[in-house]
């Protein structure tokens, strides 16, 4: 199968042909002519190398009433990823080689993205003690990344171990950091408006408490280490710290925690309740400066389907998590590209190399260069859009960005070469 | 008026004092009467949408939408469908299904009242939520500190205790400020929440340094499960910092009055000999309570049925 792309601005450069053929890029340049091969016009749309998540729920085993492989893999795609990591909080959990392979398999199945199972941290993700986290690293689906994500690995020594033990496979511990004793109950960020509303606080602290230990804990066992979804201005002033000290330490933001403040709250409508939780505009603007000098590493979206009836309630009884894959890249647009934060060259390295360097991932967030593999998409930036959960692939429709409009559609997809997303719509 | 009370942080001066003065009305055309009955809301329905135990709350509620000639419905969360699972939302479809006008609506979870706003089309009024808020509650105080003191602006209000959990304090804070009142919240920093420099108060942490300069002095109870959670150290320590008895009353300006949301902890918050002196308002709240939210019933209600 043969691809001719013509005229995409390569990270924004000047417009260029790239030909696709046997799932790698086979050449890129100017007027390429190649008899049969399907062409798709390019003409001004940025190529960035296709997408990695980090952290991404996609509900199968257990819950596919909110979500499936399939339909998280085509909310993907539609979103310009051609690589997510499936978080390991399933039902059973993702904490054998059993089921992290079961998902490997259903990814595969599916074939939209590459589906790259998180192995749990401990048995149940009940922080008592070590999942086989060898055999899920030596099954078929290759684990790299081990992470008890809903729940922080709180003790302290159990941490140390897990940190210590997965470097005998390159692997990384993925830290949920909540300090559990300090957030129970806890409803939204701990503030002025939480006093207000009258919804028990989760103090920042809880979170910096963790990162700042678990810093400790990496470097003095000389292992790497991964900060799921960070969200206060403090945990980015350790992150800092800890990195000018040459700490192994990597660490990722969501689109909601870049975008979105705790003022949703007050509507107390739960479509906005998300753990850590959404915090002030200070830390917002310290996130999006974190991530724009590169302290924070990678956006990865804590896609977090929900079924209807777990947030249409009240909003201490709703799940927390919201909805990130589709408007992923709209929202990095908003908050970063537009203000003039972050350049094209910067977003292909914050949501795509850095994250499957981390991931260890091999064949994505390579250079859209001769012999790499042909994983990347093309982006109208000029495109906007109003979103509309019901026009979502996701299964579920708790989108935090419903009815707001947004920067950006992702035009295509192209999975080692095949489009997985053209014309914004969904091959598969 | 709007449709719904939902929160005592969004009334105006104009519509909190129109409840002061409705109730006043109600208050002096009962006054004397046999029947303490009006005929306002006849042929309308309000329910009693309870998922907290609250039987004096509710009771309130219930003797108001009566002597206004209401049907009332009483629904407690237990022994009816929500034990089997039933979410809010359904519950209250089914409820204005059958007809309800207003619903009255207690709930362990703060801002239930706000989203049941949403999906129903008639008024709804906040009986209490969460470690939000309890408006009716705010507005009963503040009409026995208007029956008693003559007065809300300028009046100087202690409110004592567990603020950090009081969804009593929280209304209170809002409604007094609105009126003109102020607030000081006494309490240990524990039972604070962050935050509080932000409301419309002074904060202190030293109950015998306000006491003297209180007109009202409104105590908090403080419940039991507290104590195990390291907010104070024991209830004996409590009692003795922030705990209202005879020695305390004994500084209180001679006009100042004491207040109480009930159900009283004594010996606890308050001593027995506080809470049945002549300056206790704690009676008093309670027949308040049914004239204001008789005056709460009638203005999100009033008039013919639509």
């Amino acid at each position: 199968m043969t691809t001719l792309i013509k005229g995409a601005r390569v990270l924004g450069g000047d417009p260029t042909d790239l030909l696709l053929r046997d799932g790698r890029i086979a050449a890129v340049g100017e007027r390429l002519s190649v008899p049969g091969a399907t062409v798709v016009d390019a003409d001004g749309l940025v190529a960035l190398p296709g997408l990695v998540d980090l952290h991404t729920h996609l509900r199968e085993p257990g819950r596919e009433d909110a979500e499936t492989v399939e339909t998280g893999s085509r909310a993907a795609a539609l979103g310009g990823f051609t690589a997510v990591h499936a978080m390991a909080n399933t039902d059973p959990v993702a904490d054998t080689a059993g089921v992290v392979e079961q998902v490997w398999r259903l990814g595969r199945q599916a074939g939209l993205v590459d589906v790259v199972p998180v192995g749990a941290v401990t048995v149940g993700l009940r922080g008592e003690r070590l999942a086989e986290l060898g055999a899920m690293a030596d099954s078929a689906a290759r684990v790299r990344v081990f992470s008890d994500d809903g729940h922080c690995v709180a003790d302290p020594a159990l941490m140390r171990r897990a940190l210590e033990y997965v470097k005998a496979f390159d692997g990384v511990v993925a830290q949920h950091a909540e300090e559990p004793r300090l957030t129970a109950g806890a409803q939204m960020n701990e503030g002025d408006l939480s006093a207000r509303l009258g919804l028990t606080g989760w103090p920042a602290a809880a979170e910096e408490a963790v990162i700042a230990r678990d810093v400790l804990l990496a470097e003095h066992v000389g292992a790497r280490l991964h900060v799921c979804h960070v969200s206060t201005a403090g945990s980015v002033e350790i992150l800092r710290w800890a990195k000018s000290r040459g700490v192994q330490v990597t660490a990722e933001v969501t689109p909601h925690h870049l975008l979105l403040t705790e003022s949703a709250a007050a509507s107390y409508d739960p479509v906005f309740k998300v753990n850590p939780p959404l915090r002030t505009d200070a830390d917002v603007q310290a996130l999006r400066a974190g991530l724009a000098d590169g302290t924070i590493d990678a956006v990865a979206t804590d896609h977090a389907p929900h079924a209807v009836e777990d947030k249409e309630s009240e909003w201490a009884q709703a799940r927390p998590g919201m909805l990130g894959l589709e408007q992923a890249l709209s929202v990095v647009l908003e908050t970063l590209v537009e203000p003039g934060l972050l350049d094209w060259a910067g977003v292909a390295d914050r949501m795509s190399v850095r994250p499957a360097a981390i991931g260890r991932l091999d064949g994505h967030g390579r250079p859209l260069a001769p012999g790499e593999p042909a994983n990347l998409l093309l982006l109208d930036p000029a495109a906007r859009a109003v979103v509309d959960p019901a026009a979502l692939a996701s299964r579920s429709r708790n989108s935090p960005y419903a009815g707001r409009e947004l920067p950006g559609r992702v035009v295509a997809t192209f999975l080692r070469g095949t489009a997985t997303v053209l014309d914004g719509e969904a091959q598969k | 008026m709007k449709r719904h009370l939902l929160e005592a942080a969004d009334l105006d001066r104009a519509d909190a004092t129109l409840v002061l003065d409705t109730a006043a009305q109600i208050d002096s055309a009962l006054a004397g009467r046999e029947v303490k009955k009006l005929p306002t809301l006849r042929g309308r329905t309000v329910v009693n949408l309870f998922y907290e135990d609250s039987t004096r709350t509710r009771i309130s509620f219930e003797l108001a939408a009566k002597r206004l000639s209401a049907d009332v419905i009483n629904f407690s969360a237990k022994g009816s469908s929500v034990s089997k699972g039933e979410s809010l939302k359904d519950t209250a479809l089914t409820l204005e299904a059958m007809g309800s006008d207003a619903i009255v609506v207690r709930h362990p979870s703060s801002g239930a009242p706000h989203r049941l706003a949403g999906w129903v089309r008639g008024s709804v009024v906040n009986a209490g939520d969460g470690t939000h808020e309890h408006p009716t509650q705010a507005l009963l105080d503040a009409y026995t500190i208007r029956r008693r003191l003559g007065r809300l602006d300028g009046v100087r209000v202690a409110v004592v205790g567990d603020v950090l959990h009081s969804r009593v304090a929280r209304s209170n804070v809002w409604l007094l400020s609105t009126l003109g009142a102020e607030v000081t919240l006494v309490a240990p920093p524990t039972l604070l929440p962050v935050g509080v420099g932000s409301w419309p108060v002074q904060v202190s942490y030293d109950l015998d340094a306000v006491l003297p300069k209180a007109d009202a002095v409104m105590m908090l109870r403080v419940q039991a499960e507290r104590m195990n959670a390291s907010f104070f150290p024991s209830a004996r320590e409590y009692s003795r910092r922030y705990g209202l008895d005879a020695r305390r009353m004994g500084v209180l300006s001679d006009d100042a009055i004491v207040m109480h949301p009930g159900p009283m902890n004594r010996g606890m918050e308050i001593a027995a000999d506080v809470a049945d002196s002549v300056r206790s308002t704690i009676v008093e709240q309670v027949a308040n309570g049914v004239s204001v939210r008789m005056a709460v019933l009638y203005l999100l209600l009033g008039g013919a049925p639509s």
